[in-house]
């Protein structure tokens, strides 16, 4: 099952995990299955329809997917998902 | 009876390739070697502009490092031609380098046809002991000191990226150090920002950090501004600088120095922090993405917490300022390669790190334009960052 890091500024959405399996076949599909197992995500990752929210960075392993396929980027069993906001503190 | 010496000279000058320095003028970058074989104080009197320094005393030792391939064309000077056949002669005979040649009269001779010499920057005697450990680093040495010296470099900030980054970027040896920070030490800043001390709270910190580097090294000039940056003054501020290391703690901040940066064409250091979690980035104009193209928009502010109300562990920013000033420094002086197009994340917990690839965006509505297109009275203009900051929130 794909494995979802998760960013310290959503941690508390997903009771403290630092990362969490999540099931799917693309990008979408794993980050709502996270969705629906945590729903405080829904509206931190997900736009009213249903888009990724643009200051949400999501890397396939060490690919950003947005120049992959985006939600429809195939996910393989493997495959490590990082859900990345910015983050502006010095 | 032995030979005299200058008989030993005469014929082994016989046996070694000898080329004019016309011919050294027209092959030079064209994957010749030129090494200088002079003793130092002659090639920091001035040498040949593309040369290498290989003083003759140190030949055998130090050759091979500092010609890279032995099939390559090398070609050895020094300041009649006596020396560097005989070098060359070593070369050709003992180490077996097969394409070696010396040239006819030295540096005297090419200077007399008019050719360029190029003079280094030397250091005083303080100096070379001050900086020793550089300079016997090869990636360093005394081109890359004379660089670092040289150089001018700006913080935004001296909080807590910029108090540890301003400390060693000081103890390196960067020439000029601007410090941007309009805030008081407070006590609550000392947990990690070692730049600052108990005696000095509620003195400003660019006073503070002044008195820090120059007790720790006079050689760097350092230039306070007491202000906050923005669209008024960040045109003026940063143009001149080299290099500029982020460590803000805002987002407005953030975006107003990429614009500006992008427009400049100076590559910006970033790093930030949050808990146990930091970020690290070198964005160079037009050489790799922008911070922009990583981050299109900013996060709500729910997403976006500060330290002051999340938290940061002390040590942290130090590790994160410590890997920024490694940027600079690799920078400044050419060498390695800078983080440009990857985003390096640390987790201190877990002791990771992660390494991700940033593009650059096609579309970035900064990066994507030519700043050479951007008129006269676009330059300096910002739209208000605060306000599409806070409507992003």
């Amino acid at each position: 099952m794909p494995l979802v890091k998760i960013p310290v500024v959503l941690r508390q959405s997903v009771g403290g995990a630092k990362e969490v399996d999540a099931d799917g076949g693309d990008v979408g599909a794993v980050l709502r299955s996270l969705a629906d197992q945590h729903p405080d995500l829904q509206s931190q990752l997900f736009g009213p329809d249903g888009s990724l929210n643009r200051y949400v960075n999501v890397y396939l392993n060490d690919e950003d997917v947005r120049v992959l396929d985006g939600l429809d980027t195939t996910v393989g069993e493997s495959d490590v998902l990082n859900v990345l906001p910015a983050m502006a503190g010095g | 009876m032995s030979p005299s010496g200058a008989e030993v000279i005469r014929k082994i000058r016989e046996q070694v390739e000898e080329v004019d320095p016309a011919e050294v003028s027209e092959h030079l970058g064209n994957g010749v070697v030129l090494v200088d074989v002079r003793e130092s104080e002659e090639w920091d009197r001035g040498h040949i502009p593309g040369a290498v320094h290989v003083p003759r005393g140190y030949l055998e030792s130090r050759v091979d490092a500092a010609v890279g391939d032995r099939n390559k064309r090398v070609i050895l000077y020094c300041a009649s031609g006596q020396r560097s056949a005989l070098a060359a002669h070593t070369l050709k005979e003992l180490l077996g380098y097969p394409n070696v040649a010396s040239m006819t009269g030295g540096i005297t001779l090419w200077k007399d046809r008019g050719y360029k010499v190029e003079v280094p920057k030397t250091l005083t005697t303080e100096q070379k002991e001050r900086y020793s450990r550089h300079l016997l680093l090869p990636e360093v040495g005394t081109e890359g000191q004379a660089k670092l010296l040289d150089a001018k470099v700006l913080l935004l900030g001296a909080g807590g990226l910029g108090a540890p980054t301003a400390l060693y970027l000081a103890a390196a040896g960067v020439g000029k150090l601007g410090i941007v920070d309009d805030d008081d030490v407070d006590l609550t800043n000392l947990q990690r920002q070692v730049i600052h001390t108990t005696g000095r709270i509620g003195t400003p910190k660019v006073d503070s950090a002044e008195a820090t580097i120059a007790a720790l090294n006079p050689d760097v000039e350092v230039v306070k501004y007491p202000v906050r940056l923005d669209a008024s003054n960040i045109m003026e501020i940063i143009d001149g600088y080299d290099v500029i290391v982020d460590g803000v703690d805002n987002f407005p901040t953030r975006y107003l120095l990429n614009d500006a940066t992008v427009r400049l064409g100076i590559p910006v250091v970033s790093a930030s922090i949050l808990g146990f979690d930091g970020q690290l980035a070198v964005f160079k104009p037009h050489d790799g993405p922008c911070y922009r193209c990583l981050y299109p928009v900013p996060p709500p502010a729910e997403l976006a917490p500060s330290c002051g109300a999340n938290g940061v562990l002390g040590v942290l920013p130090g590790t994160m300022g410590m890997l920024q000033a490694t940027e600079v420094i690799k920078l400044v002086t050419g060498i390695g390669e800078p983080l440009v197009g990857r985003l390096l994340l640390y987790e201190a917990l877990g002791a990771t790190f992660t390494e991700l690839k940033v593009r650059r965006d096609p579309q970035c509505p900064i990066c994507s334009r030519d700043p050479s297109e951007i008129a006269d009275e676009e330059m300096g203009v910002f739209p208000d960052y605060e306000a599409f900051c806070a409507a992003a929130g």
